[in-house]
């Protein structure tokens, strides 16, 4: 199941390596997005870190990792084509995959509780 | 961009709730709620550069001098800029600066010549500023009066047939940087050939109450696109244009802002304007820095407060930077010092720590379809 962060990322787990992207809501405020900076592959992140930098055509966005672990995975195509972001922000367009240890998502919201959250900071 | 930051509630143009009812996004900009985008950053750029792009420029600050005896007002602004404005012509419009005793720029400005009266149009975040300074350097002779009205731009290869059917004078008839009165869209207007894109275009004064009606009957047209404040930005920074509160302000010079072509052979020979004597100096042994286009490699953009190093040593700054969608790539503006900003020449743009490859390129990045007279 999906989950979501406050700050417009989803996590979706899969035997304790989560895939993470940008929200659908997320792509829609930064628009057009030219470039997306991701970290190398066997990196260490700490939950918080900056451990990606979108560049839109606006503004340069810092994505912050949810979760501690290891960057096992980073999604290649978007250097080709980061408009996926954009066309397919929480499918073709994930950023990265990360193994971590404890996989404790109960504290992200689900789906229902993050289109509630939209509605409050809209 | 420069938005300003304050308290007092935001401004709406005559066209805020046309823009709100086909989904714009609106933000903060020079005290009015702007549309920053419609279909898209991208798309709208793209659709200026091929069609035509229609643009809500009615923060922009528009005035009228009138004088009380002939040449007044003239002698006046020839006081307050370094431009020809003797020479301005009946119907012609001129690019200039407002310089300070410091040589500083208070702000650039649109000058138009109607004979017995000229209009001036100056940037929606410097109205108060510009205010002030015309306060401070008043002349009794020449009165300024704010005028109240829409102001839309339409711009691109499609303007001048998208405009036409809806203006009582010849379009054809208008080159670039000049302006007339007549109709637009059943009013008053005034139209002028001039722009902000390095598209061929113009810009139409014309009353409030008219702007929905007349936005609305442009947008008809299926070349006809409405543009934000985004791809704006990304158009004027391709054609190299200065963004007041970025590439110009009231420490930087226009010498040093490399809009030199503004200030004629007679200005620099006589001076007689504000700042002439750090601004005559320097267009005689050159600036210390100097504004120019930069060229990015890669695909990280270098935007606005990123450092310019040569060696590992500051020696300049991006004030302009983004994506120029039709570049294809990122491109930047900054300010150089001198001896590192010859075209060509190899620096690098620190962004988030690393040192990004940039080259002094020629501006405009896009070549300026202007239409001129021939």
């Amino acid at each position: 199941m999906k989950r979501y962060t406050k700050d417009h990322e989803w996590i979706e787990d899969a035997d304790g390596i989560l895939t993470v992207g940008i929200t659908d809501h997320a792509q829609e405020q930064l628009g057009d997005i030219t470039f997306v900076e991701l970290p190398e592959v066997g990196k260490t992140v700490a939950k918080g870190d900056a451990f990606a930098v979108v560049e839109s055509v606006k503004a340069a966005s810092d994505v912050y990792a949810p979760v501690a672990g290891e960057v096992v995975e980073v999604n290649e195509t978007l250097d080709a084509t980061p408009e996926l972001v954009n066309e397919a922000p929480e499918a073709a367009g994930w950023f990265a995959k990360i193994k971590t240890a404890s996989a404790d998502l109960s504290e992200f919201m689900d789906q229902a509780g993050y289109d509630e959250y939209l509605k409050t900071i809209s | 961009m420069a938005d300003t930051a304050n308290d007092a509630p935001l401004k709406r143009t005559p066209l805020a709730e046309t823009h709100e009812a086909s989904g714009a996004r609106m933000v903060p900009f020079a005290g009015y709620s702007m549309p920053l985008q419609y279909a898209g950053i991208i798309a709208e750029h793209t659709a200026c550069r091929e069609g035509a792009g229609l643009f809500d420029v009615s923060h922009m600050g528009q005035l009228r001098l009138d004088e009380s005896e002939p040449g007044a007002a003239a002698a006046w602004l020839e006081r307050l800029t370094p431009s020809n404005i003797n020479g301005l012509k009946e119907g012609a419009a001129r690019y200039s600066v407002l310089t300070n005793e410091a040589g500083g720029v208070v702000d650039d400005l649109i000058i138009t010549n109607f004979g017995d009266h000229m209009r001036l149009v100056v940037n929606g975040a410097r109205r108060d500023a510009v205010a002030a300074h015309f306060a401070a350097h008043a002349d009794p002779k020449v009165t300024v009066t704010p005028i109240d009205r829409a102001l839309i731009a339409i711009q691109g290869p499609e303007a001048e047939a998208a405009l036409a059917p809806f203006v009582s004078i010849d379009l054809s008839a208008l080159t670039f940087m000049t302006a007339a009165y007549g109709e637009a869209f059943g009013a008053d207007a005034m139209i002028s050939r001039c722009g902000y894109t390095g598209e061929d275009g113009f810009e139409i004064s014309l009353p409030g109450d008219v702007a929905p009606a007349a936005w609305t009957t442009l947008c008809e047209n299926p070349k006809v696109s409405p543009v934000g404040l985004g791809a704006r930005d990304t158009l004027r920074l391709e054609a190299g244009l200065c963004l007041y509160g970025q590439d110009l302000s009231e420490e930087i010079s226009p010498v040093e802002a490399d809009i030199g072509f503004i200030m004629p052979r007679r200005r620099r020979e006589e001076g007689g304007f504000l700042g002439a004597e750090r601004i005559l100096a320097e267009a005689a042994q050159g600036p210390a820095r100097k504004r120019v286009g930069l060229k990015i490699e890669g695909r990280v953009p270098a935007r606005a407060g990123a450092v310019l190093q040569a060696d590992g040593r500051d020696v300049g700054i991006v004030t302009s930077g983004g994506v120029g969608p039709t570049v294809g790539g990122p491109i930047a503006m900054g300010f150089v010092e001198a001896g590192h900003n010859e075209i060509g020449t190899e620096l690098a743009a620190i962004v988030r720590g690393k040192a990004v490859p940039v080259t002094v390129a020629p501006l405009p990045f896009v070549p300026s379809r202007a239409k001129r007279k021939t």
